[in-house]
């Protein structure tokens, strides 16, 4: 509290010039320093973007999309891999969206606060922070061993949607407790019950936030490795799964085989791969950035 | 209007389930890890878990140097990550203007949304090669790069949950320290910051948390060498952390095996990190709220 001190001792003076020239100089080095830092940080994401794109794009064909890998993945397209993460998103998606809804419902607008909501709460929590290969171990000795689904899609999406849960819980509570309690006042009085009350009219006050939460969860999803790799994916499969209860190739994954498991792998296929990820994974983050600011502009409350 | 009772006591039952599914999965997920795990504690004597090598071909469980390779790189990502993590917040919630905050934000969360893989795959083609020269080392996939990159990785919750922490600090108080003359610097380092402490620390802890448990990064660029760490060169060379050894060897070991048991083993050692990282950020959290609840009645 130096500058406290002396600020307090030139009370009643005029304040000394060289003293307020200082803390202005201070604050400009400081300032610049923060805005270092910040460049710092946001500086290597562009280039990693700007340097995936550019090469990786030049690999980018139809073919490359539609066709089936070749020659032990060195050639051809990368169908497989493509269609698996569809496939494992979508699972993903069928699993943890009215799951995680639902609790966030039960957290918002049922639950009080005691001593067993808090406990719901610190799971959550706990839930976001398990480390992704836990939840590999986990998908591994409950449902391809114990529950005998195998390497499957449907073992896959499972271990991916309760790796997603807690994002999806908790954005979603926080868009429905962002609607205002007249709303909820309202309805009720109007002899809606708690039921009605939610379901038509807190759910579709809430539904771009909950969209936003809900887009970027399965964006983590399509993104993980760790969890699929016991329990879903296949290092080469050169044709489209049939059913849930098949393995299958998945863009990070794949992305993972080329650039480490096999030698001479074309860098033109790896960029190609890293893109079509890259792409995949932006796409979902610029779609959940334009529901919520497309739901700002137009809210009423 | 008996169905429609039924219907609400129906909907009610199913929407408590969901709610309570968060406390069914993580129980199930320790009682998984706990019923493949605690056959290694029988299989595997203290000593051998114990020794310095982890060799499984020949029954060598030494998880030390896993353990070490973990704190090694984890301690690396911290000290990148900590001061850019922390002055990016600072910087993105008192000193740029509103416009600007809106481009940053966005930003760091897409770093916080590139898969690791991706992250991974940069780090073998452009970050190890540039190591390499740049340091001169026999190889460039070393502790360091893996703390690079899961540095990089951290930053992100770092950012956003101690960004939070800053703008949840009552405005009265800046216009109070403004008013008393003292310059915005001055009012953000004795002001603002000790007013968001223990939200700025849940940011560190989360951001930490998430770096001990990434796996695939770090088993592309840290070159797994299961090696014992000692002093501050083996930032430099191969380490080998817990969450790749997972990673690498499951796949091949049989089910039921020594060695697929050990396996789990190291997933229970994760499981419990995660959760006290979690319980005491989780702590902080529950504390500070009830602090607020106590000066807003």
């Amino acid at each position: 509290m130096a500058t406290g001190n002396n600020f307090s001792a030139m009370m009643g003076k005029r304040v000394d010039a060289s003293f307020s020239q200082r803390r202005k100089w201070m604050q400009r080095l400081g300032f610049t320093a923060l805005t270092l830092a910040t460049l710092a940080t946001v500086i290597p994401i562009l280039l990693i973007i700007i340097h995936i794109f550019s090469n990786g794009l030049p690999g980018v064909s139809w073919q490359f999309l539609v066709e089936f890998p070749r020659d032990g993945m060195r050639a051809g397209g990368i169908l497989p891999a493509i269609m698996g993460t569809l496939w494992l998103t979508l699972g993903t998606a069928v699993f943890s969206v009215p799951l995680g809804i639902g609790a966030a419902i039960y957290l918002s607008e049922y639950a009080s606060e005691n001593r067993w909501t808090r406990a719901i709460r610190i799971a959550i929590i706990n839930l976001a922070g398990i480390p992704s290969i836990v939840y590999g171990l986990f998908g591994l000795g409950l449902f391809v061993i114990f529950l005998r689904l195998g390497t499957s899609i449907i073992a896959g999406s499972l271990t991916l949607a309760i790796m997603t849960l807690p994002i999806i819980i908790s954005t979603t509570e926080e868009a429905l407790r962002a609607v205002p309690n007249s709303f909820r006042v309202v309805s009720i009085s109007l002899g809606g019950t708690r039921w009605q009350t939610i379901r038509r009219v807190v759910l579709p006050q809430a539904l771009p936030g909950i969209l936003t939460g809900v887009v970027l969860g399965l964006e983590r999803a399509a993104g993980e490795t760790a969890p699929i790799l016991f329990t879903v994916a296949a290092f080469y499969l050169p044709r489209l799964p049939t059913s849930v209860f098949d393995a299958t190739m998945a863009l990070p994954y794949h992305l993972f085989v080329i650039s480490t498991q096999v030698p001479g792998m074309p860098i033109r296929i790896q960029y190609g791969t890293a893109v079509v990820l890259l792409t995949f994974v932006l796409l979902m983050n610029i779609t959940a950035t334009v529901i919520r600011s497309w739901a700002r502009a137009r809210r009423q409350w | 209007m008996k169905a429609g009772d039924f219907k609400e006591i129906v909907i009610t039952s199913l929407i408590k389930v969901c709610g309570y599914s968060a406390i069914i999965f993580v129980g199930m997920i320790f009682v998984f890890l706990i019923k493949e795990g605690s056959p290694a504690l029988v299989r595997v004597s203290l000593e051998n878990f114990l020794q310095l090598r982890w060799y499984p071909i020949e029954d060598y469980f030494g998880i030390l140097p896993l353990i070490g390779g973990s704190l090694v790189v984890t301690v690396g990502a911290a000290i990148f990550s900590i001061p850019l993590g922390l002055t990016s917040a600072v910087y993105i919630a008192e000193v740029t203007p509103r416009w600007v905050r809106e481009i940053l934000k966005p930003l760091v969360e897409i770093l916080g949304g590139l898969p690791s893989v991706m992250l991974g795959f940069i780090g073998i083609l452009v970050i190890i090669p540039a190591l390499r020269q740049a340091l001169n080392l026999p190889t460039g996939l070393t502790a360091f790069a893996g703390s690079l990159i899961l540095g990089g990785m951290a930053i992100p919750t770092i950012v956003s949950v101690s960004e939070d922490a800053l703008d949840a600090v009552p405005k009265t108080y800046r216009e109070a320290a403004l008013a008393m003359g003292a310059t915005r610097w001055q009012t953000i380092w004795r002001v603002t910051l000790p007013a968001a402490k223990s939200g700025v620390l849940t940011a560190v802890m989360l951001g930490v948390g998430r770096a001990i448990g990434e796996t695939m990064t770090v088993m592309m660029v840290t070159g797994n060498a299961a090696v014992f760490p000692t002093g501050l060169g083996s930032l430099f060379r191969p380490v080998r952390t817990m969450t790749a050894t997972i990673a690498a060897e499951m796949g091949e070991v049989a089910s039921g095996s020594t060695h697929y048991h050990v396996l789990f083993f190291i997933g229970i050692v994760l499981f419990l990190i995660s959760l006290t990282v979690n319980l005491i950020a989780a702590s902080v959290v529950f504390r500070q709220r009830k602090r607020a609840e106590r000066i807003l009645s």
